[in-house]
């Protein structure tokens, strides 16, 4: 299908909508009726048709807005995106392997010509045919990685592997759940998910360093990571925090449903062939209560979640203050049915809402 | 003195250790205030006879002392700052397999360990030992600013302003751990100041 | 996470490949050059990667890995250089006398568990005999991005060190020869000190040489962490015995001329793998009950690990005695 872009802001009056076909292909993060961490990987190879999962790199309605929110970040904080000398090589690696995928992915949209080191590159959306040296940073505006990533959406960390562990060493990261790449960048594995609670305790973080470790070239893995969000804010930054936080004190039962949104990251895992470090795309999709509540699955499910997980993690999450007023408004979408098991809505075989 | 136990914390914390001589083809000690007392308490005449040490008092004077352990060479400097262009001098021309030794605050191990790893050698293999004032270096996330010698938690962050609460989470980066606005979500309630390990 | 998750594979993902070119170097080692079957080009690979090859020997499947020694920026074609031993389990020998020019094989996509380090201000590379491969790549990788490296390259005589002349050639001042028959050694001590801070150095050659290397660098003060080694670790040949598989619910005997590993996959349990040679930790098998003695052969388990004998490497480690049952 060809898609039809949004022209919507993310900031501001906040015009950000999903459209039905958006709603019905939102990647809803449970999987059961409760939730609690797990690595829960499994392989990056496609997925249903005109699911989020079906391409190496989704790109949806909302592509061009988002691009045009990451460049007000970048203008106002360029600390956003950063890369440590040694990772240069690794951006082109993750070049080569946007431009390829996304090529190959949408031919309608996007074009890669290659005559060895000479590449051209079409971006229809964007507007964009550029050529270029392959590997001489010279030829291109910003860096390799700054290029690319400015023309895709999600945020883009790049994981050196040395030492047996992973160091996040360059990143693009402008649409991310409060944490600060000029801060973490150079940490490894452990410290830049120091903050996280109860996780090291279950030893979930050894297990996904070995899991993500062991991601091999020509198999990419995928994970789903969620949040809470007030306002379709993508720039959840904490060098903005003091700016955005107070919008978490302005849900009312009556705007809850509209201004209240599920926060989930889609996140994928290739092995880059030239540098032999990790691209871990973390891909941001955003969707209100009251657009989930339009699946009766999702509603009874986000109900039980909510209700049902640890004080640890709703605060984590940063939404524990606002859970009472989350909890009225979704209980009035359970009404007590069994759920089917998966993420997907299921709208043909769950019944709907029975109150 | 006594050393302070530090509680136990999250996995970006800096843990300190004690300083032990190692076999090296140079031997660099940075230290300041009771730093000094480290040094002394691991020093022997062959380590000495190789040693280059780089200290700062501030206000604990104990440069009699280190210079009596006879190190091949000695500088003490009024400041981090005033040291720092020498640190990366000394560091620059050093060879592999030098040993690097950092005693005393926080701040001034940080700023060392961050300067060391530039110049090449593994955080894992330059040895720390705290000794003196448990205060510590801040960021600022909000303006980057650095407000150094953070005793209270929340604190008044020394560039901008805000009102900000003291995190353990660390960047051996910045040698610094990060500090946060602590009344983003309700203006203007800033909870009273207390001793960060009270 | 997906309603339709899809089951995971062993080992890693396969490309169909032609010999192209089965190329004598020295006496005793032999390069095979492979081309894609379907003529696409190859994926691009990083310095000190290797491919397990796949070889049907009549009805016994072998898997050996091998480094890539080509150049990572030609990727028309992938190729590995083998020394035959005559001693070993076969795979070497099958390889020489058996595979030809022309014939279809499957090789897996690349994996490197030997990669240089980027943080690195310069890389010395100290090779034993045909440890010489890894550092083939990893040379032209550096050529590439314009890295500063040496190469100390130790082999029986100047006949014998494969590709020794054609990198003195390219590289007169970077490549050190030590030949054994003019009584040439690596002047190890002196080429360790005196090098400026970041320099990381990396071995690949017979185990006595990797550990010479480390130990020697950490008498000087080298940090652990820029000693980097690569050890070959073929499976060896043992006396055979039996082992029970309770997930699969199978007995299977391993034979004196294969690994655990192989026997399991004879037996048609699917086992997860990727090195073959005890490095990588993806074969890590949980015991379930065991009477007898570990022969335990791998880098991966820690020392406590392989006393406790609750895991073990089904790749390269072997069992005597009595009785041995896997979680598998």
């Amino acid at each position: 299908m060809t898609i039809q872009f949004n022209d919507e802001t993310f900031r501001d009056d906040y015009s950000f909508r999903n459209s039905d076909w958006a709603i019905k292909r939102f990647p809803f993060p449970f999987h059961e009726d409760s939730y609690m961490y797990s690595m829960n990987a499994e392989q990056h190879r496609g997925g249903p048709a005109g699911s989020v999962f079906e391409k190496r790199f989704d790109v949806d309605e909302h592509y061009i807005s988002e691009m045009r929110d990451r460049a007000i970040v970048l203008d106002q904080d360029p600390l956003r995106c950063q890369s440590l000398p040694h990772m240069t090589l690794a951006g082109w690696d993750l070049l080569e392997l946007i431009m390829v995928s996304k090529s190959e992915d949408y031919p309608d949209l996007f074009e890669l010509y290659r005559d060895g080191a000479q590449w051209r590159w079409v971006n229809k959306p964007l507007g964009i045919d550029d050529t270029f040296t392959f590997m001489d940073e010279t030829t291109l505006p910003y860096g390799p990685l700054e290029y690319i990533t400015r023309q895709s959406q999600g945020d883009f960390a790049l994981l050196d592997q040395r030492e047996n562990n992973l160091w996040m060493d360059a990143g693009m990261i402008t649409t991310q759940a409060d944490w600060s790449l000029d801060f973490d960048i150079g940490m490894n594995f452990f410290e830049w998910h120091a903050p996280v609670p109860l996780a090291h305790e279950m030893g979930i973080f050894k297990r996904a360093l070995k899991f993500l470790m062991n991601i091999q070239q020509g198999a990419p893995g995928r994970r789903l990571n969620w949040t809470m969000t007030v306002n379709p804010l993508l720039d959840t930054s904490p060098e903005n925090y003091h700016k955005w936080g107070i919008q978490k004190t302005s849900l009312t039962p009556e705007n809850i449903g509209a201004k209240q949104h599920v926060r989930v990251e889609l996140q994928t895992f290739y092995r880059l062939p030239r540098s032999n470090a990790l691209a871990f795309p973390i891909r941001c999709y955003l969707c209100s209560f009251q657009d989930l509540m339009t699946v009766p699955k999702w509603g009874r499910r986000l109900h039980r979640v909510v209700r049902d997980l640890p004080v640890e993690l709703a605060t984590y999450k940063g939404f524990i203050d606002n859970r009472p007023m989350m909890l009225d408004y979704l209980s009035q979408f359970d009404d007590g049915l069994p759920t089917s098991f998966g993420v997907f809505p299921d709208l043909d075989s769950e019944p709907p809402l029975q109150k | 003195m006594t050393k302070f136990n530090f509680p136990p914390s999250i996995t970006s914390r800096p843990v300190w250790g004690e300083l032990q001589a190692r076999a090296g083809s140079g031997h660099v000690f940075i230290a300041d205030a009771h730093g000094a007392g480290a040094i002394m308490d691991m020093a022997t005449p062959d380590l000495m006879a190789k040693a280059h040490i780089i200290y700062i008092p501030k206000g604990h004077d104990m440069s009699a002392e280190l210079k009596a352990l006879g190190p091949a060479q000695y500088y003490e400097g009024p400041s981090y700052a005033a040291a720092s262009s020498r640190i990366a001098h000394v560091l620059g021309q050093a060879k592999m397999g030098v040993q690097v030794y950092l005693a005393g605050t926080e701040s001034v191990m940080g700023q060392a360990m961050h300067a060391a790893v530039q110049a090449g050698i593994p955080s894992g293999s330059i040895q720390t030992e705290h000794r003196g004032s448990t205060a510590r270096r801040m960021q600022c996330v909000h303006c980057k600013g650095f407000t150094e010698d953070v005793e209270t938690d929340p604190f008044v962050c020394s560039h901008c302003g805000l009102n900000l609460f003291v995190r353990d989470h660390y960047s051996r980066r910045l040698a610094a751990y990060q500090a946060v606005c602590i009344d983003a979500e309700d203006p203007g309630n800033v909870p009273e100041s207390k001793g960060i390990y009270e | 996470m997906s309603a339709a998750p899809q089951k995971t594979k062993s080992g890693s993902e396969t490309l169909n490949v032609v010999v192209s070119a089965k190329v004598p170097v020295t006496d005793l080692v032999t390069r095979f050059e492979f081309t894609r079957t379907d003529g696409a080009p190859f994926p691009p690979f990083s310095g000190g990667a290797h491919t397990v090859v796949t070889m049907q020997d009549g009805d016994r499947t072998r898997m050996n890995a091998y480094s890539l020694m080509s150049d990572p920026a030609d990727l028309g074609i992938y190729a590995i250089s083998v020394r035959r031993d005559d001693t070993g389990r076969g795979g070497s020998k099958f390889m020489h006398e058996h595979v030809a020019a022309g014939d279809e094989i499957t090789i897996t996509y690349p994996v490197n568990l030997f990669s240089l380090d980027l943080t690195a201000k310069k890389h010395i590379f100290f090779a034993g005999g045909i440890g010489i491969t890894p550092f083939m790549s990893m040379i032209g990788q550096l050529d590439q991005i314009g890295g500063n490296w040496e190469l100390h390259y130790s082999a029986r005589s100047a006949a014998l060190g494969a590709y020794a002349d054609v990198l003195r050639e390219k590289y007169p001042h970077k490549v050190h020869l030590y030949c054994d028959d003019a009584d040439q050694h690596i002047p190890l001590e002196a080429i360790l000190s005196g090098q400026p801070l970041g320099t990381h150095t990396y071995v690949c050659g017979p185990e006595g040489m990797i550990s010479w290397v480390h130990s020697t660098a950490a008498s000087l003060g080298w940090p652990e962490a820029h000693v980097h080694s690569e050890a070959f670790l073929a499976p060896e040949p043992g006396q055979p015995f039996e082992v029970r598989l309770c997930k699969s619910d199978k007995t299977i005997t391993v034979g004196e001329n294969e690994s655990l590993l192989e026997a399991i996959e004879r037996a048609g349990v699917d086992a997860p793998f990727l090195c073959r040679g005890g490095s990588c930790g993806m074969c890590e098998t949980d015991v379930v009950t065991a009477d007898g003695t570990f022969l335990h052969r791998d880098y991966w388990l820690e020392q406590e690990e392989q006393a406790a004998g609750k895991k073990i490497m089904p790749c390269v480690s072997r069992f005597l005695g009595g009785v041995l049952e896997l979680d598998r």
